[in-house]
């Protein structure tokens, strides 16, 4: 009785009556939005990494890595044009890098879409909550960088 | 060791990590820090960067079946993101003062932790009573049960949202999905049933570690030779788990089992931490 009455009552703007997430056709919309974004980031992601990771051991396979004291990443990899650069020139470890930056987007991009989806529906509240989140990571970000 | 050897290893470990920690639900960041840092001998923060990676990999791609199926609370996810965010921000930070040797304490503190929490049996209890937050927020929700949607509400809000801080800090810190602490904040304190609980904490998992990724990222804690064979087996071996527990209800011995090795494992982490060896 209840699950009739959620499934067909019609989106209600002021949102009190709305009963739950799954209650509304559009917050629906949003769901199969978000699982899309989701899948396909990370689908890509892999995809380059492990392109990337052929490319890598097939030139390296036999060179003795040193990974017991820190020492960052290489060189060409330290920004985004360097790892562009990489790419075009079909250096793995760029190639890999660049499938690990796009796979750190996916969530974040996930995040910037419901902002997007709570804004549709008139949930200024929730716009508001999401618009927050994307900001502490974007602070998270630009300390990165101080650093 | 060469880099073949090494991918090689760090691959089929990875991929065990990845179907454990999927058949516990556990996450599989919880043996790669110790496979990578004791057997491997690889630093750290390398060891942290790459499992944060594998972590966002896996939540990400689980979270989009269960988003689907439309037991996730979106709405209390979203809510709980700003304080896991900004505990992981927090974290992320953190890790570049505090020593080594501390890193690894905590681990093998929260690794202990967990297991614990794994093996407890758990009581539900569903709240239905309206908060002036819950009602603010609109944080309640329904899920589905054999084409019956069941009705719940939330509780202790302010609870739960500084207990996800502390989860934030943990998975900033350590390079984990913290999803023991999450779900202590869900289903402990606010009261949440165990199946929106779990959804919608791996749903905020993939967010969280993003935002101390993105630190760990320009801070060369992220290392392609490394993550690559993490993420690509962690993420094969959570595959083949979710398909076994379709398969096979969930197995009290296999959380021992889990268990067992964990607090080994922690024990390891703890002694060599004390020690000084990482």
């Amino acid at each position: 009785m209840e699950s009739k009455e959620t499934y067909n009552s019609p989106v209600p703007f002021g949102g009190d009556q709305q009963k739950g997430i799954s209650g509304s056709v559009k917050d629906k919309d949003i769901q199969v939005i978000i699982g899309w974004i989701l899948r396909g980031g990370v689908a890509i992601s892999m995809i380059l990494v492990f392109i990337g990771g052929i490319f890598f051991v097939y030139r390296h396979g036999y060179s003795i890595p040193d990974y017991r004291t820190f020492k960052g990443v290489p060189v060409f990899i330290h920004d985004f044009g360097g790892i562009i650069n990489g790419v075009i020139t079909f250096k793995g470890q760029a190639i890999i890098q660049l499938g690990i930056i796009l796979l750190i987007a996916t969530p974040i991009i996930r995040v910037a879409f419901s902002a997007v989806g709570f804004l549709l529906e008139k949930d200024y509240l929730y716009t508001f909550i999401t618009l927050i989140v994307l900001l502490i990571i974007l602070a998270s970000m630009i300390s990165g960088y101080a650093g | 060791m060469s880099v073949i050897v090494f991918t090689v290893i760090l691959l089929l470990g990875s991929y065990l990590a990845g179907l454990l920690g999927s058949l516990t639900g556990l996450g599989g960041g919880f043996i790669i820090i110790p496979l990578l840092t004791l057997l491997l001998k690889v630093d750290i923060h390398y060891a942290i960067g790459a499992s944060l990676v594998s972590v966002i990999a896996t939540s990400s791609g689980s979270a989009a079946a269960y988003v689907k199926e439309g037991i996730t609370n979106i709405r209390l996810g979203m809510f709980l993101e700003i304080a896991t965010t900004a505990g992981a921000f927090t974290g992320a930070l953190l890790a570049i003062y505090v020593p080594t040797h501390v890193i690894a304490i905590i681990f093998g503190l929260i690794l202990i932790f967990s297991a614990v929490m794994s093996l407890r049996n758990k009581a539900e209890q569903i709240v239905h009573k309206e908060t002036f937050l819950s009602k603010k927020l609109r944080l309640s929700g329904n899920y589905p049960v054999n084409d019956e949607l069941i009705d719940y509400n939330v509780t202790n809000i302010a609870g739960g949202f500084f207990m996800m801080v502390f989860a934030g800090i943990i998975s900033g810190l350590l390079g984990v999905g913290s999803g023991a602490l999450k779900v202590v904040a869900m289903d402990g304190i606010m009261r949440i049933p165990f199946k929106v609980s779990t959804t919608t904490s791996n749903f905020m998992i993939g967010v969280t570690a993003a935002a101390s990724a993105v630190v760990y990222l320009q801070r060369g804690y992220i290392h392609p030779g490394i993550a690559m064979p993490v993420v690509i087996g962690v993420l094969l071996g959570a595959i083949s788990g979710s398909k076994i527990l379709v398969h096979t209800p969930s197995s009290k011995w296999l959380r021992w089992v889990f268990a067992i090795v964990v607090t080994v494992l922690s024990v390891q982490m703890i002694y060599n931490g004390i020690k000084g060896n990482i």
